[in-house]
């Protein structure tokens, strides 16, 4: 099979345009024949399931919590971008494309990033029509400011909850469609399987979390919108169900899976303290425009750092990268912590923390400014840690918090299954090797209102659809095995809980195919995972019954597909002998320690064919042409 | 870190399933660190648990910041546990001394049922938010984000209502089991935006009905679910939506 980015002809400006003018249309009075199945409520799959059943479409949505507005989406803090240039600093449609290009790294879509940047304007135009409390100036304009990787101010924001009121607004819009009854929603459902059909996405089976019931839901299209699998390093930002069970089992159906090793490493969160710890918090990188990052210059220092004056002081970030200085983008800032604490410069009980320091902006602006901008975050962080960031300099340190990897998708979202369409942060398609912030928000949206709306119609209308049910032979068979699954997972009544277990692979994707890669630990890794997968089949130990609420069940579905999602990641990081964004092959860098690209060959999204548990997976290349934003090495100097 | 663990004395509500009754149960826990998040203790206790074959104490969390509004945990007779202004999830056990005993229960409210042990089904909330809890804009067409200037003190304060994580939390607290505070957070953020006032009648009606039919119960003034909200949202906004239920009675639209 070779892949098809049906990216469409045309100067880049008019790509969207052309394309759009171009798709087959549904007409208004068939758009009901069709049923569209949505899964997961974030950004991308409430945006998408209102939009669609606004149209006109029967659609069905599911999620694994317990409401759409639990979805993780909730959490993001910092922002969106758009470039409206409000601030009259320069900024553009062309801007953010380039800067988005360049912040990838050079391994995302032009096209698909040009539609990006072009249809987030309309994003903020639409949120603000929902009623989303974006942040104002005095004069009751929208305020903007600035974030990594960007010289002008493009993003918007609600305090430090900005995914939370943009997911409430999309929650709002989806609310409404199931008052109206055009929107079925079921809760508590975990999608476990896709069912395809004569080559065609035609349903999902999912298990009922309360009765523990699997349930087959048809449609004519399915979209996947269920974020991203950063929990497979178990310690993560993500919400503790965040998982990749369904854009796995996808994967395991037939859609390719794109740049699974392209994880995002976030700088500024709170280290690490104990074993017990069960995930790691983000603070936003809006802190990064005020706060100041240091270490102490002398190695293994371990004054209060109240006390150590300002010439022992190192600004590593200011001194490396005048220009940028500490808005730097996420890869960049993630590595050069990790390098100062691989030093001995980290500071802390465990020496794995930089500090971040506000004390020069309070002085000039004064601490109820600060307190207005960010007020929440260092309150979370005094929760977190009992100290007060206003006092001393908060510490921090890089965790794993976004995966630009995901199934593969073409320009209409869809991927290599038909009538599989995926959204958001589970497709791989808009960051490249690297996601500057306040741009995943931008990128759900963008997907769930302004892109799959238009891209389904032309599915729909250029296909056929036999007649197919619930009683169909693949979903009946679909149930029954997923039923043995259980039964099997079940009956190993070993001796590790799930979580120990978790933590074990967890530590392996940390220690081997984290911040620094290189050869022989990726080797190591691809002979310790399958040993550890089989450790899981035999050894797990699941309690109560599986036809009910049971949350370690539930968990353990999860880490089976975390287990060979694992093996993909590294066997994929492994032949990418080149660092590129947040993928640094340590055995490929600069002089000065900057990742070095291969452009030559490895300038291609790497698309994985699954053959098999345990099989090697088939590599496909999409070759990446770039003939508007010429591949330079990225320089923030 | 391990010089200073506690041990803590549990007292946990099991519940088997939404028909079948329930027992506080009690369990011993050693070795809890100060440091650990109190979610992280209960996953201590599970693993534990778990290790004896026995079923793990189920209870609702994901995003353990106190943003996602899933934790729902009634800790020593209080919605979120002692701690003003933050969800169970962001409680520490540092807040707890060695030898304490802590009763878990669930949401205590009618319209709540329980799932399982301290699972609650809130869906009730959901039905409240799809009879009016939006603006009624269709994706696209929508006027550039600056068409409509709102002044910032009017944005700051439906800002303060839009922060509510609907959690239950002021249900809980209140011995009326009322969703005033939940409801009036929406109704007043939508009343205070322009955006919002085309359908202001209507809203406050449907969600108002809505919030009866559920069950839930009225307002008395006590104020506790301001005392307990996560959010801190203001019991000002039940006084806005009380002016709006009675505009909306007094009006035609």
């Amino acid at each position: 099979m070779t892949l098809n980015s049906k990216i469409p002809d045309g100067p880049i400006q008019q790509k969207w345009d052309n394309h759009r003018f171009n798709m087959k249309l549904v007409n208004p009075a068939n758009k009901r024949k069709y049923h569209i199945i949505v899964v997961g409520t974030g950004l991308a799959g409430s945006s998408a399931a209102a939009s669609l059943a606004e149209l006109g479409y029967n659609v069905t949505a599911l999620c694994y919590h317990e409401s759409p507005r639990r979805a993780h989406s909730i959490a993001a803090q910092g922002g969106i971008n758009a470039p409206k240039n409000y601030p009259n600093d320069g900024d553009s449609i062309w801007r953010l494309f380039y800067d988005t290009v360049k912040g990838g790294d050079y391994r995302a879509r032009e096209a698909n990033v040009y539609r990006l940047a072009q249809v987030s304007n309309s994003i903020i135009d639409q949120c603000v029509a929902q009623g989303v409390p974006f942040a104002r100036e005095y004069g009751g304009l929208l305020d903007n400011r600035s974030f990594g990787g960007a010289q002008v101010s493009r993003t918007f924001y609600a305090r430090g909850q900005t995914g939370q009121q943009l997911l409430l607004g999309a929650y709002s819009a989806l609310s409404r469609q199931i008052g109206l009854g055009t929107i079925k929603f079921y809760e508590r459902r975990e999608m476990l399987d896709l069912v395809v059909i004569d080559g065609q996405a035609r349903g999902i089976v999912a298990r009922n979390m309360v009765t523990g019931k699997f349930e087959s839901y048809v449609g004519d299209a399915v979209i996947l919108a269920t974020g991203g699998y950063g929990n497979v390093f178990f310690l993560s930002t993500n919400a503790m169900m965040c998982n990749a069970t369904a854009t796995w089992r996808a994967h395991k159906r037939g859609a390719f899976f794109g740049n699974p090793c392209f994880t995002q490493i976030h700088p500024t969160c709170i280290p690490v303290s104990s074993d017990h710890q069960s995930k790691l918090t983000l603070m936003s990188e809006s802190l990064r425009n005020s706060g100041r990052i240091w270490v102490p210059k002398a190695k293994g220092d371990k004054r209060h750092p109240n006390d150590i004056p300002e010439d022992e002081r190192d600004y590593y970030l200011e001194r490396l990268y005048p220009s940028f200085g500490n808005l730097v983008p996420r890869d960049v800032a993630s590595r050069r912590a990790k390098e100062m604490c691989d030093k001995g410069h980290g500071v802390g009980a465990t020496g794995l923390a930089v500090y971040l320091d506000f004390s020069s902006t309070i002085q000039r602006l004064g601490k109820g400014w600060v307190e207005e901008q960010y007020g929440n975050l260092f309150d979370m962080y005094q929760q977190i840690t009992g100290e007060n960031g206003y006092e001393q300099p908060m510490r921090i340190y890089p965790a794993v918090h976004y995966t630009m990897g995901g199934l593969w998708v073409d320009y209409n979202l869809m991927s290599t299954i038909p009538g599989l369409f995926v959204l958001g942060e589970a497709n791989f398609s808009d960051h490249g090797a690297n996601r500057l912030g306040a741009s995943a928000l931008m990128q759900g949206l963008a997907d769930g209102y302004f892109v799959i709306p238009y891209t389904i119609g032309d599915y729909l209308a250029t296909s056929k659809f036999p007649k197919v049910d619930v009683n169909h032979a693949a979903f009946k068979d679909t149930e029954r095995d997923l039923s043995q699954t259980t039964s099997q997972l079940m009956a190993i009544k070993g001796k590790k809980p799930v979580d120990v277990l978790h933590k074990q692979l967890g530590k392996i994707m940390w220690d081997k195919c984290g911040m620094g890669r290189n050869e022989a630990g990726l080797k190591e890794a691809l002979q310790e995972i399958p040993k550890l997968r089989e450790e899981f089949w035999n050894n797990v130990l699941i309690p109560g019954s599986a036809d009910s609420f049971n949350q370690e069940l539930e968990k353990a579905h999860r880490l089976a597909d975390f287990l060979e999602l694992s093996e993909l990641m590294c066997t994929d990081a492994l032949h990418r002998e080149e660092s590129c964004g947040g993928h640094f092959r340590e055995e490929s860098q600069t002089d000065d320690g900057e990742a070095k690209r291969d452009d030559d060959k490895f300038s291609y999204v790497a698309a994985w064919e699954f053959k098999g548990v345990g099989s090697k997976e088939t590599l496909h290349k999409e070759p990446l042409a770039f003939e508007y934003v010429k591949p330079s090495q990225r320089s923030y100097k | 870190m391990s010089e200073n663990t506690m041990t803590i004395k549990l007292k946990i509500w099991r519940q088997k399933d939404r028909n079948s009754g329930g027992q506080l149960v009690t369990y011993t826990m050693p070795g809890v660190s100060p440091d650990m998040s109190f979610l992280e203790m209960l996953d201590l206790l599970n693993l534990d648990l778990v290790r004896k074959g026995e079923d793990a104490v189920a209870f609702d969390h994901d995003c353990r910041e106190g943003i996602c509004g899933t934790c729902s945990l009634y800790i020593n007779g209080r919605a979120h546990g002692p701690l003003r202004g933050v969800t169970a999830c962001q409680l520490h056990m540092r807040t707890f001394h060695d030898g304490e005993t802590i009763v878990i229960e669930p949401w205590r409210a009618k319209p709540f049922p329980i799932i399982k042990d301290l699972v609650v089904d809130r869906s009730a909330f959901d039905r409240i938010m799809a009879v009016g809890g939006f603006i009624s804009v269709k994706t696209g067409g929508t006027p550039d984000g600056n068409a409509i200037p709102i002044a910032k003190p009017v944005a700051e304060e439906a800002m303060d209502a839009a922060a509510c994580i609907g959690c239950g939390a002021c249900v809980a607290a209140c011995k009326n089991g009322s969703a005033m505070l939940f409801v009036s957070a929406k109704v007043s953020q939508l009343a205070l935006l322009p955006q919002g006032h085309a359908e202001r009648k209507a809203r406050v009606e449907a969600m108002v009905a809505q919030m009866d039919e559920e069950g839930f119960g009225n307002c008395s003034n006590t104020y506790a679910c301001e005392a307990e909200c996560p959010k801190n949202i203001s019991v000002e906004h039940i006084a806005r939506l009380n002016r709006e239920y009675l505009r909306a009675k007094f009006i035609q639209e």
